[in-house]
């Protein structure tokens, strides 16, 4: 049994077992579209300008998607470790990476599940526009600039009890995105906050999908960025994985 | 016989807790080994240990062959969840498939049902099960992999005399199929319908290691209890370990043999009344074998 296989073995019953109460996913769905509803679409300067419009899009997907796996991953980890099934399956013969990869696989399906109605809205409400192999490879792109959301995320949950990690999540979660350019644009930042929002994983992910739709230049700077994130981020969601014995208490 | 599970001078602490106190035990195949001891003795860090699970603060862990938390050496290890952790949104059928993947060579589903008799309840979730149901599915997840050594943490708690039986019978035919299976339990009953060899823990330490035999000629206690004006005498009669008062005014003496120690009480001619014997749970016994230092020190000197 390889680690892959025995990961989306995983992420099957995961998903299986979300799927048998829906509700928990809804708002996970709903958000970023609602946001691009109200706060994009009734404003034309944004709205009626293409490549506004469709970086505003755009920053709303990396948006959904960085919520998404934050949440998801940081809480159900922290939840997961309080439940006795979880020692249970860590004493099952699977090699670390195959608990973290299913969680990524689960996931990471419910995150891709809630950009569409932000990318369904921006299609007809707004004047963004991309053509399908922009769509496509700005698909690929959300995936990859995903990674370090997802690994802080298992990272918040091996670290802390869930009724701490709801709120880092949140503090993260909003913080990642004002610093990012994800809800107001960099364009509007003064330039000691452009250049510390050149930091953050949020504006890497959201330079990189721009770039992926819109084409024109990528800067080194982000790149490098989302390797050194996920590199590190990598490192230590393994160590906590490992180092992890359920949920301790004084 | 095969080393299974080694522990050599084993300690391990929480904080200021010392959980285990310098354990060294060894587990070879082809016999059942009960693990007994009072809430807290350190029983279920041991497993934990040997899971896997929790790494030891000193001192080494062997199992079958390798490291514990080396996932590969788990192969060969079967664990049961408790019966409460079973998702609860997830049918039986879905649980035992989750689990059976993580094994080269599993027992097939329908014939894992059939032998702890739940072929029935397949196609339901498992919050929907009562908690008998439960504690059987949680405890043939032990056996999917056709492990080498089974541990199972108090795999009857909570159960009808009926279904800890058919448990019971389950277990000594896997065994016998080749399971080296450690339990631990609360009730000597068990133990002894089940295991050959018995290990006593209290407060971290190993206090005996022996045949069932052995160990029932040290905890097997049986409680006097009577209404008398001069206990202190009643407790210096031979062969009474420990004296507890009760809340009504009475008095309970824990004695090895209970008919000896009512002859002595006879004659020595101390008057009492309302004489009632029963044996000791084992928990009482543990309680009064552990906690009280007096009769420890005979214990162990013993």
């Amino acid at each position: 049994m390889t680690t892959l296989t025995l990961a989306l073995h995983h992420a099957k019953y995961s998903l299986i077992e979300t799927s048998r109460i829906p509700i928990a996913i809804i708002s996970a769905l709903a958000f970023p579209a609602l946001a691009l509803l109200f706060f994009v679409v009734p404003q034309q300067v944004v709205a009626s300008n293409p490549l506004w419009a469709t970086q505003a899009v755009i920053s709303l997907s990396v948006f959904a998607v960085m919520s998404n796996a934050l949440f998801s991953f940081g809480l159900s980890i922290s939840e997961d470790r309080e439940k006795p099934w979880d020692p249970y399956l860590r004493t099952l013969p699977a090699p670390g990476l195959a608990r973290v990869f299913g969680h990524v696989f689960s996931m990471g399906l419910i995150g891709f599940a809630a950009i569409l109605p932000v990318i369904v809205i921006g299609a007809l409400l707004t004047a963004a526009e991309a053509s399908v192999g922009g769509i496509l490879l700005g698909l690929v792109a959300l995936a990859v600039s995903a990674l370090p959301f997802m690994l802080i995320g298992i990272a918040i949950g091996y670290s802390m009890p869930s009724k701490a990690a709801i709120a880092v999540v949140q503090i993260v979660m909003f913080g990642f995105a004002f610093a990012g350019g994800l809800f107001l644009p960099p364009v509007m930042f003064a330039d000691w906050l452009n250049t510390l929002s050149k930091f953050f994983p949020s504006r890497h992910a959201r330079e990189f999908v721009i770039w992926a739709v819109q084409g024109g230049e990528l800067e080194w700077w982000v790149w490098v960025g989302l390797i050194v994130w996920t590199a590190v981020m990598l490192v230590v969601a393994l160590w906590l994985f490992r180092r992890d014995e359920g949920r301790r208490f004084r | 016989m095969t080393t299974l599970a080694r522990l050599e001078n084993v300690t391990r602490r929480f904080g200021d807790v010392t959980a285990l106190d310098n354990v060294s035990l060894e587990i070879g195949s082809g016999r059942i080994v009960g693990l007994l001891g009072p809430n807290g003795a350190g029983k279920s860090t041991l497993l934990s240990i040997l899971q896997g699970l929790r790494r030891p603060t000193s001192g080494t862990v062997e199992l079958l062959g390798g490291s514990p938390s080396d996932y590969r050496t788990r192969r060969g290890l079967g664990c049961t969840p408790q019966e409460t952790a079973l998702p609860a949104a997830l049918r039986v059928g879905e649980v035992i498939d989750l689990v059976s993947r993580h094994f080269e060579n599993p027992v097939p589903r329908g014939e894992l049902a059939d032998e702890f008799g739940f072929g029935e309840l397949l196609r339901r979730q498992t919050g929907a099960l009562s908690g008998g149901q439960k504690r059987r599915i949680s405890v043939a997840l032990a056996f999917v992999a056709r492990p080498k050594l089974v541990l199972l943490d108090e795999p009857t708690t909570g159960l009808d005399v009926d279904a800890r039986r058919t448990l019971w019978e389950a277990v000594r035919r896997q065994h016998e199929s080749g399971a080296t299976t450690v339990i631990t339990s609360h009730y000597l009953e068990e133990i002894e319908a089940l295991a050959e060899r018995v290990v006593v823990i209290g407060e971290g330490k190993v206090l005996i290691d022996g045949s069932i035999a052995e160990v029932i000629g040290k905890v097997g206690l049986r409680m006097l209890r009577l209404n008398t004006a001069h206990p202190d005498a009643v407790s210096a009669l031979p062969g009474v370990v420990e004296t507890r008062p009760e809340n009504d005014g009475t008095h309970t003496f824990f004695v090895r043999d209970a008919d000896a120690a009512v002859v002595e009480l006879v004659k020595s001619g101390i008057d009492f009344s309302d004489l009632a014997v029963r044996g000791a749970t084992l928990e009482e016994a543990f309680l009064t074998l552990t906690s009280s230092g007096g009769a420890t020190t005979k214990e162990q000197a013993a």
